[in-house]
């Protein structure tokens, strides 16, 4: 379709659909093929990109939800969500923290947030509070002193089309799956990474950002890619529960790495679950995937969720390369009503490959989580390894645990262990610890994060202070 | 024409006199599988299994039960047995065998029981395996006439096994059998069960059998499941057990024989006490399928289930293990335990393994493990450096791998059949004897 | 500062204690013997307020307080703290962790702050030294994979720490060998002072040997059948518990 008839079929469109007017940057609900021909263009981008978008919207329109997870949740209406909108104007926000709820503020003060980034959480609108550019500069500095590229998705399609182009959709095809189809289709956030041959890159990326990322979009896409000999650790999300109006996220995350390149992808996940009945809490469909395709790469997702309603998400890793290394460290604590469907994949292709993967699950209230995973080792790849620790922890009587992990052989030189194991906070335990005069919500906490500790220690260290709080938090009220 | 439709074409006129309860069963087993069809590998449960050497192969029924005694007697269990023989699904009343069975239990052909017996077991046949189990219950429901009803009265112990013996000859035409087994034991009653798979080595049928086990308080059964049939034989099976209080039940599930073979094996333990094993082995070459499906149902407190399967496979062959354990709410001090071993001896062999665990209580004991790999590297340069040769050693860890499942098994003849069909499925130049005796050897030092 | 009046517990419906006194003062040393299933751990369990023991009839007051009304993690902050025969483990919770949260836990009830870091790390120190514990251990997971000698110094270590006012031992000489037994009964001394009472519940005088009781009990079929001083213990030694048991039938 050339570019004329398309904004002709644009304008159409607005004409009898849009209730707003053309300068209000917000479309109503619904979707269609002049939604994505509109969000390409607010975007600036080139056709080859408008042309990737309605492809994946083509696919995704034969797809059907998946039913296969451990979920329950009403169908969700794809027509009356919203697909671009413009940053809620200041006048609209809440004007100081008087008038943000008290209870999330008391959950910022348990968290031990700084009081100034606890506005910029909140929504408040924070120019006045909290001065971020003067940080940003001297990060951006820094990075483009080592030849990092770090800026949103949008940025990078402008200005590094031949990246983009080179390595979007490579790991996590447009059809992959519904949301990664949908996604493809009308995302407009994200962030895009390139570390440069044999270079390590000089700050753990998004650290810095942890207010800028707060506000994050509905439909996230996410590019990494680390070339030769190059090393990046990148951090996600953020402990204190985020307010935001969306109730469905689907992000998607590509990493690449090349030849000896490292990818440490640490997450922190709080979105909102809801309330006690569950109700308004976000549901999280993610596609994650990393792609060893040097040989001697490695690729590292840690993952602490302890948010959303529920959790669709099975961070996953291609080792293509000889050597190559994929892990997964996982903490997915479910509390009230919350449902968590998460695992991995990892798929040995090439020969030496090794994966690990340890899986700690928490359930306490009424909630229910299932640890899905699969290890598929292909007939070539010789002398492959893995070895998946599985592990739940039940907190009281009303919630339930899952493991399903598949297991697909086709190597006789390959060595496959899995172990799983389920059990509840011992009786013997908590009075030991009450014997001591550690109250019980306390000892609880305690014990979980002793249960945690394998994957913990793989957090990058500020993180994994903050996630130790998080498990409190997310804890609370679901004993005696 | 469907192949649903085409298989159902192949119904038999009944007898006016069958009772109607009997007709209904038919009619809704045909009618649930004339809807539903064939599962297919987009089915979660046949995600690894391809049935469509099934569904699309024609199978007539046969038409009679005559089996050379000799080749009987040279391929039976070296067992004092009573036994029911069935061949190709028919009653074979000849090679039968009930001789000696003591006062209280009772061991008759499923026609029999449907003339004679009706009303004693029209509410159990068919209530753990309905025809919403899965395609081929319900196929089954449909043309099931035959099989072996076990009843054994309260108190009463059968010593010596019972076993079930299904041959498969090599016909002109393949054929399809559906034989039903149901076993009712009373309150405090013990047996041993056999369901023997054997036959022809030529022989290329579709065998379709459902169990179903129920188990009073207290009662005992050993339930063996040994598939020797031919290389060519498709073959689909569903075990259901249902246990009440402080009842026992052991599984034996091994397989050797089949082309194509799924096991369902579900246990529904529904009072405190019950307690169930399954133990299960398979060898599987050329380019064998065996696929078994197993569940346990902890639908009540303080009940107990061990599962321990073991897989070797080799050529082109590929094994399957799907195992749950389900614990229901409430149901608090459980112990549910689970391993499953794979040893790949080709590259070309393939296991996808699925060892799953849903709990929804919290005081309970749970844990599953699988492992697929290769004999340890360290035990063969062990045995080498005390003078075994390579592939002797490789051939003695191989048997040791199976060992452990077969030291669970408690009838003899059967523990020596496995070995001895593991050992000869091995390099050629060992035999047996010489395999013992070494593995005793090694043992000692 | 202990005094338990006509204590009645039973477990599972069945009477373990029946109508049981006992007073300890400040300063003591007690030691509770008895034979097997007379109810002598019933006795520190009740005190430290395990799940499972129902007192029927009676009670026990700490400094005056009623201790049946106050929570578990009361009792060990208001300075109550057992040590157990059969130390818990937990897997993954560091001791040092369990033993800061324990202490700052202690000193937010006697509305003092937390221990400065550097305090806590000086006097963990010193007390792990004196338990001749290797400061490793303080990075261990709590009793996971101890040898019972270990474990058992470990109780002794938390008590040092944690300075208790009454000191319950449960058993704490079981399974140790006599080097072992020499630690932990050091250990037990060191915590000797006019202000701590402590109680020791034991089946064997050897302990006693290292730690001099003020008062020895002798516990027959849920009651106290018989008080004395160390002598009694020694009594107990050589006579065995039979001529105890026929007096208090008598």
């Amino acid at each position: 379709m050339a570019s004329e008839e398309m904004e002709q079929l644009v304008r159409r469109e607005y004409k009898q659909g849009f209730v707003t007017d053309i300068e209000s940057d917000t479309l109503p609900p619904g979707l269609d093929e002049s939604v994505i021909a509109f969000i390409s263009q607010k975007k600036g981008e080139p056709q080859w990109m408008l042309d990737w978008r309605l492809e994946a919207y083509h696919r995704w329109l034969e797809m059907t939800t998946p039913s296969w997870a451990h979920l329950d949740y009403p169908p969700i209406d794809y027509q009356a969500i919203s697909y671009f909108s413009a940053p809620k104007k200041p006048e609209d926000r809440p004007q100081s923290l008087d008038e943000v709820d008290p209870k999330l503020l008391e959950t910022y003060e348990k968290l031990g947030i700084p009081l100034h980034e606890r506005a910029a959480l909140a929504g408040v609108a924070v120019d006045a509070v909290f001065d971020s550019v003067s940080v940003t500069t001297t990060f951006k500095e820094k990075l483009g002193e080592a030849g990092v590229i770090f800026c949103s998705i949008s940025e990078a399609i402008r200005d590094y089309p031949e990246l983009v182009q080179q390595y979007l959709g490579t790991v996590v095809p447009q059809s992959d799956n519904y949301f990664a189809a949908l996604n493809s289709a009308v995302f407009t956030d994200g962030s895009f990474v390139y570390v440069p041959e044999g270079v390590k890159c000089p700050m753990e990326l998004s650290t810095y950002f942890r207010i800028n990322a707060a506000n994050t979009g509905q439909f996230e896409r996410t590019l990494i890619i680390c070339d030769k000999r190059a090393q990046v650790s990148y951090l996600e999300g953020c402990t204190a529960p985020q307010r935001d109006e969306n109730q469905l996220h689907a992000a998607v995350v590509e990493l690449v790495a090349l030849e000896d390149a490292y990818i440490k992808y640490s997450t922190v996940q709080n979105w909102y679950p809801g309330d006690e009945d569950g109700k308004g809490g976000i549901y999280n469909f993610v596609t994650k995937r990393g792609d060893c395709r040097g040989d001697r790469s490695r690729i590292s997702w840690t993952q602490v969720e302890t948010g959303s309603a529920i959790t669709w998400k099975y961070p996953s890793c291609m080792l293509r390369g000889k050597d190559s290394v994929g892990e997964f460290y996982s903490v997915a604590v479910t509390n009230g009503r919350q449902q968590a469907d998460t695992g991995t994949k990892m798929i040995h292709l090439g020969e030496n490959t090794r994966s690990t993967i340890i899986s700690k699950g928490i359930a306490a209230g009424r909630s229910d989580q299932a640890y899905r995973g699969l290890v598929k080792v292909g007939s070539r790849a010789k002398g492959a390894r893995n070895y998946t620790q599985c592990d739940s922890l039940l907190i009281g009587d009303q919630c339930g645990a899952h493991t399903f992990p598949y297991q697909e052989i086709g190597n006789s030189t390959s060595t496959v262990e899995h172990e799983a194991t389920t059990s509840k906070i011992a009786d013997d335990q908590l009075f030991y610890c009450r014997a001591r005069g550690i109250d019980e919500e306390d000892a609880v906490s305690m014990i979980v994060n002793g249960f945690c500790k394998d994957v913990f220690q793989e957090l990058p260290m500020e993180f994994a202070v903050e996630a130790e709080a998080l498990l409190n938090v997310t804890l609370e009220g679901s004993v005696g | 024409m469907s192949a649903p439709q085409r298989f159902l074409e192949r119904l038999p006129a009944r007898r006016g006199d069958e009772p109607s309860w009997v007709a209904a069963r038919r009619q809704a087993g045909a009618a649930r599988f004339e809807a539903i069809g064939f599962p297919t590998r987009r089915d979660e449960e046949w995600k690894y299994t391809d049935v469509r050497r099934i569904a699309d192969g024609d199978f007539g029924l046969a038409t009679h039960a005559d089996y050379d005694r000799d080749q009987f007697e040279s391929q039976r269990l070296a067992l004092d047995a009573y036994q029911l023989v069935f061949v190709d699904g028919r009653f074979n009343a000849e090679l039968s065998d009930l001789e000696g069975l003591p006062a209280g239990a009772s061991v008759q052909p499923l026609s029999q029981a449907i003339d004679q017996d009706a009303e004693a077991i029209g509410g159990s046949l068919g209530r753990l395996a309905g025809v919403d189990f899965s395609p081929f219950t319900a196929l089954s429901t449909a043309f099931a006439d035959e099989g072996a009803v076990i009843r054994l009265a309260p108190g009463t112990v059968v010593e010596k096994p019972i076993s079930l013996v299904m041959l498969s000859r090599a016909n002109d035409v393949p054929v399809m059998s559906h034989p039903r087994v149901l076993i009712m034991a009373g309150a405090n009653s013990e047996a041993t069960v056999i369901e023997h798979y054997l036959g022809e080595e030529e022989a290329a049928n579709f065998t379709n059998v459902v169990t179903e086990v129920l188990l009073e308080r207290g009662a005992i059964i050993d339930h063996y499941k040994l598939q020797e049939a031919s290389l060519s034989d498709l073959h689909i099976a569903s075990i259901h057990v249902d246990q009440t209080r402080d009842s026992r039940f052991n599984s034996f599930n091994l397989s050797l024989g089949g082309a194509l073979v799924r096991n369902d094996l579900v246990a529904d333990l529904n009072a405190e006490g019950a307690e169930t094993g399954y133990n299960g082995l398979f060898f599987v070459q050329g380019r064998q399928h065996v696929d078994n499906h197993t569940l346990v149902n902890h639908n009540a407190p303080r009940t107990f289930s061990n599962e321990n399967y073991k897989g070797i496979l080799d050529d082109r062959a590929h094994g399957v293990f799907n195992g749950k354990v389900y614990v229901k709410r409430d149901a608090q001090q459980i112990e549910a335990y689970q391993n499953n071993a794979n040893l790949l001896l080709s590259d070309r062999a393939e296991i996808d393994t699925k060892p799953e665990l849903v709990i929804y209580a919290d005081d309970v004991k749970c844990s599953h493990g699988a492992t697929t790999g290769q004999l340890d590297e360290e035990a063969v340069y062990g045995l080498r450096a005390r003078g075994i040769d390579e592939p002797m050693a490789r051939a003695l860890l191989t048997l040791a791998f199976a060992g452990e499942v077969m030291e669970q098994v408690k009838l003899h003849a059967i523990a020596e059949r496995v070995e001895r069909a593991v050992a000869g499925r091995l390099p050629e130049r060992f035999n047996l004897a010489d395999l013992v005796e070494t593995a005793e050897a090694v043992q000692e030092a | 500062m202990l005094e338990v009046k006509n204590l009645h517990v039973t477990v599972e419906g069945k009477a373990i204690l029946k109508g049981l006194d006992l007073t300890v003062n400040a300063g003591e040393v007690h030691a509770i013997m008895g034979p097997n299933g007379a109810g002598k751990s019933t006795l520190s369990a009740v005190i430290a307020g395990k799940d499972g023991y129902e007192v029927t009839q009676g009670s026990i007051l700490f400094e005056g307080r009623d201790v049946l009304e106050m929570e578990i993690e009361e009792r060990a902050r208001a300075g109550l703290l057992l040590g157990f025969q059969y130390p818990i483990e937990i897997p993954g919770v560091k001791n040092i962790y369990l033993l800061k949260a324990a202490l700052n836990a202690a000193r937010a009830a006697r509305g003092e702050g937390e221990i400065p870091a550097p305090e806590f790390m000086k006097l963990v120190r010193e007390k792990s030294a004196e338990m001749k514990m290797d400061p490793s251990f303080l990075q261990r997971a709590v009793n996971e994979g101890f040898s019972g000698g270990e474990k058992k110094r470990n109780e002794i270590l938390q008590m040092l720490v944690l300075q208790p006012k009454l000191a319950m031992l449960d058993e704490i000489d079981s399974g140790l060998d006599i080097d072992a037994m020499k630690v932990v009964a050091q250990g037990v001394n060191s915590l000797r002072n006019a202000d701590r009472a402590i109680l020791l519940v034991t089946h064997y005088q050897r302990l006693l040997n290292h730690i001099e009781p003020d008062r020895v009990h002798v516990l027959v079929d849920g009651r106290i059948a018989k008080s004395g001083d160390k002598s009694l213990a020694l009594e107990l030694e050589s006579r065995g518990y039979d001529w105890v048991v026929e007096e208090s039938a008598a």
